[in-house]
């Protein structure tokens, strides 16, 4: 029943117009840039990356919401499409969002109980009243939230309790895909970890698929069976969270490793990159880390790097994939 | 009892803020000091207080609150100080940084002009001399070709490079202590990793004290000696950094520590704490952490716990009644134990 994802050389461009004259130039913003990966029914794959790599973008091109330049996206035997037609809304009842804000992804004026069931009105037209109020305490218990909160307007709720909230909300269409950006983000250390268990917990019993998006590695190898690392657009690195990120073999992954804030370690030990992610409108030509990356030869500059697996995992690096990278020695 | 070498002294330190209907109390007597050169972190959750601690020390609160106690800098009264003393201090002896760099600056005003201002307020530099000091300066806080740079605007910076000018101001007062909130909460972790050996290279280099205010626990260990947990606007541990992690004795404390994801142990479901903060309009009798704890008993409702000796070293200490029931738990055969930490601890 659970089907699986696929993004085949998902792309997407924007155009940028420059201001000025008539016949000035425009300039293309490759917000992401040849995308593939693959999640297997009932996975969750964990997406990582700084701000501008791509993570959101990506997300809004699985659910259908923005088209993508060029490139597919498959979700259980169907192509997810993003024209709102009849088979784009029978598709967004098995797919499903959580936003990082839940205070900006909820209606103000909306008690929270109307919240939750409104999508059910629009998709499961099927449902009398009472099996809707059914399934809305139904989902509203699973996330830990207490029946009266159900009387509850949004700004009533704690950051954590409205986060259960969208996640109630996504629950109650029984959904397949969960795509879910940076959804702890905003919350304190101790909700963060409420909300991750309500996470764990929803999965064992529902077995959703899952894309988990979130720039927070610990977060992520909480949740993650499988992580890809972004950078300007691409998957840098992919493999098994303990293999990513505990053996590291992209440098911009190393890096990214070495940056988290861990206890009992002094500040020293991190690898400080020179410089700071290069804007997308002007993506570096070859490797798109050879700016600034710490082990770059000469031929990084042209040439750009595949992802190439081997076993479990997959690194975009001409490095590692050819350890006898010709190109000259370190530039 | 008082030592001289102490930099900041704050005692009894409380903040009401005044509403229309309500009256609402965010900070419940704060006492905290700082030596010279010291690296201090302040941890808590959102709402704990941890940033209205150095605003109020500063005078930088709003006029609807109400400030008590006291807070000595050098042994000098700075509460309640009048402004023109109180600009002296801010910037001069005490500089601040806040999360948003971007929202610090002013936007209408070249890096160079806002860094000149800066440097005229608290050196009294101005003209060329101004100029050269603010070029050092940018150089130093990492920002290549300083001087194009200094006539660019902050909309044409991005979020690191912001944050290293409000880095480089906070420098430009030659102070003793920076108060760096929040610093990279708004950077990515690359950037943000810049940042934070930027921030510890300077201050090894001007032994000047730093206080990092932040809500991560791993971050505040990498680069302090000393941490201060706060929870509804009470400092509940105040420990060695070392001791923090290796025996953190307050139950909050030890919540927060298992709650974070592990990065390198095995992959196991969290400790949440259960719960959620109180609001601080209606806060629970007794221990405020009370309703979230695991071995609470009758007691904790009925006063609000002192802060007292928790483990082998003096300077651990905690407000917790029940540090008994958890201290032979966490801290593994304390044998080298000074005779009186432990005399008071029961």
């Amino acid at each position: 029943m659970k089907g699986a994802l696929s993004a085949r050389e998902l792309k997407r461009y924007y155009t940028l117009r420059q201001r000025g004259s008539l016949f000035s130039t425009s300039k293309t913003l490759k917000a992401v840039d040849g995308l593939s990966f693959e999640v297997a029914p009932g996975e969750m794959f964990g997406l990582v990356g700084e701000s501008g790599s791509g993570k959101s973008t990506t997300a809004r091109l699985l659910l259908g919401q923005i088209p993508p330049t060029s490139g597919e996206v498959w979700f259980g035997g169907d192509k997810v499409g993003s024209k709102p037609d009849a088979n784009w809304r029978r598709m967004r009842k098995r797919m499903q969002m959580i936003y990082q804000d839940p205070l900006s992804a909820l209606d103000p004026r909306i008690v929270i109980a109307g919240q939750i069931e409104e999508p059910l009105i629009v998709h499961f037209p099927e449902f009398t009243p009472a099996d809707r109020r059914r399934r809305v305490a139904q989902v509203m218990a699973d996330v830990g939230l207490l029946s009266h909160h159900g009387d509850r307007y949004p700004h009533e709720l704690s950051g954590g309790q409205r986060q259960r909230v969208i996640i109630a909300r996504a629950l109650a269409m029984e959904p397949e895909l969960l795509v879910c950006d940076e959804p702890v983000s905003a919350l304190d250390v101790s909700v963060q970890a409420q909300v991750l268990n309500v996470f764990a917990d929803i999965r064992e019993r529902t077995g959703f698929t899952g894309v988990f998006i979130s720039h927070d590695l610990k977060v992520v190898r909480q949740v993650a069976d499988r992580v890809g690392v972004m950078y300007l657009g691409r998957i840098v690195e992919m493999g098994t969270p303990d293999e990513v990120f505990h053996r590291p073999a992209h440098p911009y992954t190393k890096a990214l490793v070495s940056a988290v804030p861990r206890t009992g370690r002094s500040a020293r030990s991190r690898i400080i990159l020179v410089g700071e992610p290069p804007n997308p409108v002007n993506v570096p030509s070859g490797c798109p880390f050879h700016t600034r990356c710490p082990e770059a030869r000469s031929g990084c500059r042209s040439l750009v790097p595949e992802l190439v697996a081997s076993g479990g995992r997959a690194v975009a690096c001409h490095l590692v994939n050819n350890p006898s990278f010709s190109g000259g020695e370190a530039a | 009892m008082i030592a001289p070498a102490n930099l900041i002294e704050i005692r009894n330190l409380s903040v009401h803020f005044e509403g229309k209907r309500q009256f609402v109390r965010a900070l419940h007597g704060i006492d905290l000091t700082l030596k010279r050169g010291e690296a201090l972190g302040i941890v808590g959750e959102s709402g704990c207080g941890k940033s209205i601690t150095w605003m109020a020390a500063l005078g930088l609160l709003g006029s609807n609150a109400r400030v008590s106690g006291s807070a000595k800098l050098d042994g000098q009264e700075i509460l309640g100080a009048s402004d023109e003393k109180l600009s002296e201090i801010r910037g001069g002896r005490i500089a601040m940084i806040f999360q948003d760099p971007s929202s610090s600056l002013n936007p209408l005003h070249k890096i160079g002009w806002q860094l000149g201002e800066a440097l005229r307020l608290h050196q009294g530099l101005t003209g060329e001399a101004a100029r050269k000091e603010a070029e050092r300066l940018i150089d130093r806080v990492g920002i290549a070709n300083g001087r194009q740079r200094l006539g660019e605007y902050p909309h044409e910076f991005s979020g690191g490079m912001n944050q290293r000018v409000m880095i480089a101001m906070a420098l430009a007062g030659n102070p003793d202590l920076v108060v760096a909130d929040e610093p990279t909460t708004a950077l990515d972790a690359t950037i943000q990793a810049q940042i934070l050996d930027l921030l510890d290279d300077i201050r090894r280099e001007r032994g000047m004290a730093l206080v990092l205010i932040s809500h991560d626990l791993g971050m505040v260990s990498e680069m302090t000696e000393r941490v201060a947990v706060m929870y509804c606007g009470r400092i509940i541990e105040d420990t060695p950094t070392a001791d923090l992690f290796d025996h953190p004795a307050h139950p909050y404390t030890r919540g927060l520590i298992a709650a974070i994801p592990s990065f390198d142990g095995p992959r196991q479901r969290l400790a949440a704490i259960s719960g959620t903060v109180p609001p601080p309009a209606n806060l629970p009798p007794g221990c405020t952490f009370a309703p979230r704890c695991t071995i609470v008993d009758i007691g904790c409702k009925r006063a609000v716990p002192m802060m007292r000796p928790a483990g082998t070293d003096p300077r651990h200490r905690a407000a917790c009644e029940k540090l008994d029931a958890v201290l032979p738990t966490i801290t593994p055969v304390p044998t080298a134990a000074k005779p009186n930490a432990v005399g008071i601890m029961q």
